[in-house]
């Protein structure tokens, strides 16, 4: 039996708009153009004032760290990753979402919350995952 | 409160063991506990006619195979806390007239997994595309994502951290139908096993088997039966939702599943927190506890931890809390809520094996999936 393989996100109708974004090495998440407020994961209508009206935007691909574990166990794919960082970032839209860091040791003394993050893009299945790395990192 | 809404749990049990139980189903383990329960209300089968348990195997499958005849069933499936759930909607289900005795079960052969439902979820769900692929593997490495911000908004330190699961072993030293009875230092929780830092092992739950089940009626059908036990009675109780998706919490340090369903939970009951003898919290990991105090409002922002670590709530303390163990050290299927349930029970009969003194009224908090949905029970020994 060949080694499992990371898993890989297959786009829905209402996210593709995202995951095409990051294959173009876009972070977009939607904005409501009725209340003004941003939106994320992808949704048909906005949480805030349910208006449908959202418009697609694109973020600059800065992020904080908000929070995180590091992994001790490897998921399936994983296995060579072990310890890696699951972290929770936040972009300056003041949404959040999950993701790696990279480029980065799984040490906490190197992690401290807050800390200025940039997204990368790397390859996974047929889409491009959006992980994070330290704003001072070298591109 | 008349006797015909006064809603009283007659009967409560667990699985005869709990642990490492390869022998017996996921079904086998609901039924057990069932036949168990019924024991302890003087019932049978042909007593109930309601029926409320999680989707594995549902309530069809629970009343086909104990041949009863429900005329109101209810599959609410939203996590660990389903069973709190199940009470709520029994009550007002038997209030409205819908069915007079309910009958709740679970089982979960969560350690030795026989028939199981599978972890796997689609690649196209929200957690497929905005979770999964980021290595989190099952709850230890997604439920504990919030800690680190609670502690850094909160001031709430390792040490803090590590005293829940202490406290819980020092309840646990006492109960020997608990998985883990030794006792537990701080030092002995931050040294074992690293599984996903800030998380040693012992700040998190046990996976085993096992199972349980509640007899839910009114005051006035317990009565007319003769029952001789304390009736327990359900004093208040509410429910609520957060998100699918830990990384969407809208407050990673601040559960609403918690905070708004103890609100409606007191306020039914009519009490405030110095009215409380006893506390359950839902600890599928050492930090859970602590957003349970403070968003129900036991203590002030920023204070559960040191309110742990200061005993308050071991032994002795003024709020004992998790007094079978918990799910770190006495029993955790997977979807724990149950056991909270039925510690409740016990304390309030006055039966448990760490029996707290003179305790007239117990909370129970539950948590479902990983910060999805919370709800809130009030029991009393005392009808409101």
């Amino acid at each position: 039996m060949p080694p499992p393989t990371k898993p890989a996100p297959v786009p829905t109708p209402e996210t593709l708009p995202f995951w095409e974004g990051c294959a173009a090495g876009e972070l977009r998440i939607q904005r409501c153009t009725s209340c003004g407020k941003h939106v994320f994961y992808p949704r048909p209508a906005c949480p805030f004032c349910y208006s449908t009206e959202l418009e697609w935007v694109v973020s600059d691909g800065t992020a904080t760290l908000h929070s995180y574990v590091i992994s001790h166990r490897a998921a399936p794919g994983f296995a060579e990753d072990v310890p890696y960082v699951i972290a929770i970032v936040e972009l300056p839209e003041g949404v959040r979402m999950m993701t790696n860091l990279v480029e980065v040791e799984a040490d906490p003394e190197k992690l401290p919350l807050d800390m200025p993050l940039r997204v990368v893009f790397e390859p996974r299945g047929d889409v491009h995952l959006p992980l994070f790395a330290p704003a001072g990192s070298a591109a | 409160m008349s006797a015909k809404d006064d809603i009283v749990i007659i009967g409560a049990a667990e699985t005869d063991e709990l642990g490492k139980l390869p022998h017996m189903s996921t079904t086998g383990l609901h039924l057990q506990g069932a036949r168990n329960a019924l024991a302890d209300a003087g019932m049978t089968p042909a007593d109930i006619d309601g029926i409320a348990t999680v989707q594995t195997p549902g309530p069809v499958a629970i009343a086909h195979a104990m041949g009863i005849e429900a005329k109101w069933l209810d599959g609410t499936g939203v996590g660990g806390t389903s069973f709190l759930f199940h009470v709520r909607h029994a009550a007002g289900a038997i209030r409205a007239g819908l069915a007079e005795t309910v009958l709740i079960t679970h089982g979960e052969s969560g350690r030795s997994r026989v028939d199981a439902p599978g972890w796997g979820r689609s690649p196209q769900s929200l957690n497929g595309q905005f979770e999964a692929p980021f290595g989190v593997f099952g709850p230890p490495t997604a439920f504990t994502l919030t800690a680190l911000r609670f502690m850094h908004e909160t001031g709430t330190t390792l040490e803090q951290l590590a005293e829940v699961a202490v406290a819980q072993r020092r309840w646990s030293s006492q109960n020997p139908r608990a998985a883990m009875q030794d006792l537990a230092t701080v030092d002995d929780v931050l040294a074992s096993k690293m599984i996903a830092w800030p998380f040693t092992l012992l700040m998190c739950c046990l996976v085993t088997d096992g199972g349980g089940a509640l007899v839910v009626t009114t005051r006035e059908k317990a009565e007319a039966r003769g029952y001789d036990k304390p009736l327990v009675h359900l004093l208040g109780a509410g429910e609520a939702a957060d998100s699918p998706m830990v990384s969407q919490m809208p407050d990673m340090t601040s559960f609403g599943g918690f905070k708004r369903s103890s609100a409606a939970a007191f306020a039914e009951a009519g009490i405030s927190h110095s009215d409380v003898d006893h506390l359950m919290i839902y600890d599928a990991f050492a930090h859970v506890p602590l957003y349970g105090l403070e968003d129900a409002g036991f203590v002030g922002r920023g204070e559960a931890g040191a309110f742990v670590a200061e005993g308050n709530t071991s032994p002795g303390g003024r709020l004992p809390m998790n007094t079978n163990g918990g799910g770190m050290s006495y029993t955790h299927t997977g979807m724990y809520g149950m056991f909270a349930i039925q510690e409740a029970v016990r304390q309030v009969r006055g039966e448990a094996a760490a029996q707290v003194e003179g305790v007239e009224r117990s909370v129970v908090m539950g948590n479902g999936g990983m910060f999805m949905a919370g709800a809130t029970l009030v029991l009393g020994r005392s009808p409101r």
